[in-house]
């Protein structure tokens, strides 16, 4: 159906361009202009590619008539190398995918593997999971807010956003030694407790906050061009961006409220209450709307997360999978050689296969592996958001004009890394 | 069994094979040349109603008659269940029925398993490797037999063979 108007719309547009004047007869020559269609090659060099994504546009004037993705610039074969290498030790790779938003690559692999070995996760180690990862969800969605209005001609909200994840990234740096390669979460729990000062400073800017997400939307709902941008720019029905198989705010902004943190309730959210927004009309205005209210929802999260949250262990007592504390692997033989046993072997799991999904602020984020036994999992198959949303782009992108093409791009939230692999 | 894998075996006894149910996970395994027809019952049967389509992944058994299995995971979610159908390939005659005609989803997600595991889609409309470079002739990269270092040209650095 959106085909055909989409050649409505370029007859539409050949007709205007084409109409005799009549008080010019002498232009009637022109309907004998030559028309072709053009090829394009967009990227992998371009600013607006988020990385190294190359698209071939073909267009009839400036309307996008077929595009399509070539990907694989970043591909490293993450998925063969998760076959040589233990669980344990297959952690940092994980922060390689999404590079922007590390954490929840560790969190998604993490929950994975626990549920591959049944493992169930302490009280407290849940709620800074959950903690941490709406903080990420936060520095995502900042750096989406600030890079697509950069992307679109809107440069100012990109320092806001940009000067407030700043705070975050320090957090993060303070948090685990490193802001964006984090691998902070670990099987069956996390690598370190929050200190009294980290607390501080998260409540701290969870009080700051709030009033600066006002302040993008006035810088961005006020002006016109962002507005005329993304208004009507990208829209997909319900019907076609479930069989795309879209998830996250790209899926939420046509209507369908999937969000795994509510359908299969993991960690601690399901002891949170918050709300899940979702858009109407399925454009990109409708996603940037839902991605701010998401900044919302988890500064609520966080919030009620440090409230509820009681003292307790931030590591499942499991000794032949989870690794020992760092007190004890410092001072005693037995924890040291577990530790390295753990790493170098790896910990004996069952044969079978699992898949698990996690809403991570992209889409779902899913991890599939298949276990013969022992310490590397023989399969590991990465679902990735931006790789599925990337499969919509040649669709979605159908008859909008050329520099729609990069609104696109952004709308999905895309990171190379993570698409490629 | 699961009461999903059921109603699958009861509508296609012929093509099912078996259903294991695994820490939450339902798997069904199918016969090849049903597994079109099970996946468009999947999809538009009222009772499983699975519009969504999670992944496609692909498992090398080298040791095994029929070597590859291709794995589609679906979900639903008016009904919010998960089913996992898999179905196994001889590598002589490595071809599946693409499934891009019920969910769109499908088109990508089948070349990545075609770019990495060799696995050809039948009526699939744009079959073409997808990460690895058009012109890449050293075979497909998640295969057992595929060294992790690399393969080709790959293999003829000199710093390669120093540090073996």
């Amino acid at each position: 159906m959106k085909d055909t108007t989409t050649k409505q719309v370029l007859d539409d547009q050949r007709t205007t361009i084409y109409k005799v004047d009549p008080e010019h007869p002498e232009s009637e020559s022109l309907p004998t202009l030559r028309t072709e269609e053009l090829l394009l090659n967009m990227g992998p060099q371009h600013p607006s590619t988020h990385g190294v994504l190359k698209v071939v546009l073909e267009l009839e004037g400036e309307r996008l008539v077929k595009s399509t993705p070539v990907m694989g610039f970043l591909h490293r074969g993450v998925e063969k190398l998760a076959e040589d290498g233990t669980y344990h030790q297959f952690i940092p790779h994980t922060d390689r995918l999404d590079y922007v938003c590390a954490m929840y690559n560790n969190f998604a692999y993490c929950r994975a593997v626990e549920k591959l070995m049944n493992i169930t996760v302490p009280d407290r180690a849940e709620y800074l999971r959950t903690i941490v990862a709406e903080v990420q969800r936060i520095i995502g969605h900042q750096f989406w807010l600030g890079t697509q209005a950069l992307d679109i001609g809107a440069m100012t909200v990109f320092f806001y956003t940009f000067r407030d994840r700043e705070i975050l990234l320090d957090w993060f740096d303070e948090l685990c030694g490193a802001r964006l390669t984090t691998s902070w979460y670990r099987i069956g729990g996390v690598e370190r407790d929050l200190t009294q000062g980290l607390i501080q400073k998260l409540r701290q800017f969870l009080a700051y906050f709030p009033p600066k997400i006002d302040e993008y939307v006035v810088f961005l709902e006020k002006n016109r061009i962002w507005v005329a941008r993304t208004k009507g720019v990208a829209v997909i029905s319900a019907e076609d961006a479930l069989s795309f198989g879209l998830s996250g705010p790209t899926l939420r902004g046509s209507g369908v409220d999937y969000d795994l943190r509510k359908y299969e309730p993991y960690s601690a959210y399901p002891k949170c209450e918050f709300s899940v927004p979702v858009g109407k009309n399925g454009d990109t205005y409708d996603r940037y709307w839902i991605r701010v209210q998401e900044m919302y929802e988890s500064v609520k999260i966080i919030q009620q997360c440090l409230d509820q949250m009681q003292e307790g262990p931030v590591m499942a007592d499991v000794p032949s999978v989870t690794l020992p504390p760092k007190e004890r692997v410092f001072t005693n033989l037995e924890s040291m050689i577990q530790q390295f046993k753990l790493f170098s072997q790896g910990f004996d799991a069952p044969p079978g296969e699992i898949y698990c999904g996690t809403e991570a602020h992209k889409g779902e984020l899913g991890f599939y592996i298949v276990s013969t036994g022992g310490g590397k999992p023989y399969r590991l198959k990465i679902r990735a958001p931006s790789f599925i949303h990337m499969g919509a782009f040649d669709y979605m992108s159908r008859g909008y004009m050329i520099a729609d093409a990069v609104t696109i791009f952004g709308t999905y939230d895309i990171v190379m890394g993570e698409c490629d692999r | 069994m699961h009461s999903l894998a059921e109603k699958i075996q009861q509508e296609f006894p012929n093509g099912f094979v078996k259903a294991v149910e695994w820490r939450g996970d339902i798997a069904v395994i199918v016969k090849r040349e049903f597994l079109h027809d099970i996946a468009k019952y999947v999809h538009d049967d009222p009772d499983m109603d699975c519009d969504y389509m999670v992944h496609v992944s692909s498992v090398d058994w080298p040791d095994d008659e029929e070597r590859f299995e291709v794995v589609y995971e679906v979900y639903s979610i008016r009904k919010r269940h998960r089913i996992r159908l898999k179905t196994r390939v001889p590598e002589s005659d490595c071809i599946v029925d693409s499934l891009t005609d019920l969910w769109k989803g499908a088109d990508f997600m089948e070349r990545e398993v075609y770019d990495m595991m060799g696995i050809r889609f039948r009526h699939h409309p744009d079959l073409r490797r997808i990460l690895m470079p058009d012109d890449y002739t050293e075979g497909y990269p998640l295969r057992k037999d595929f060294p992790v270092q690399g393969k080709g040209w790959r293999d003829t650095f000199e710093f390669l063979s120093e540090a073996q």
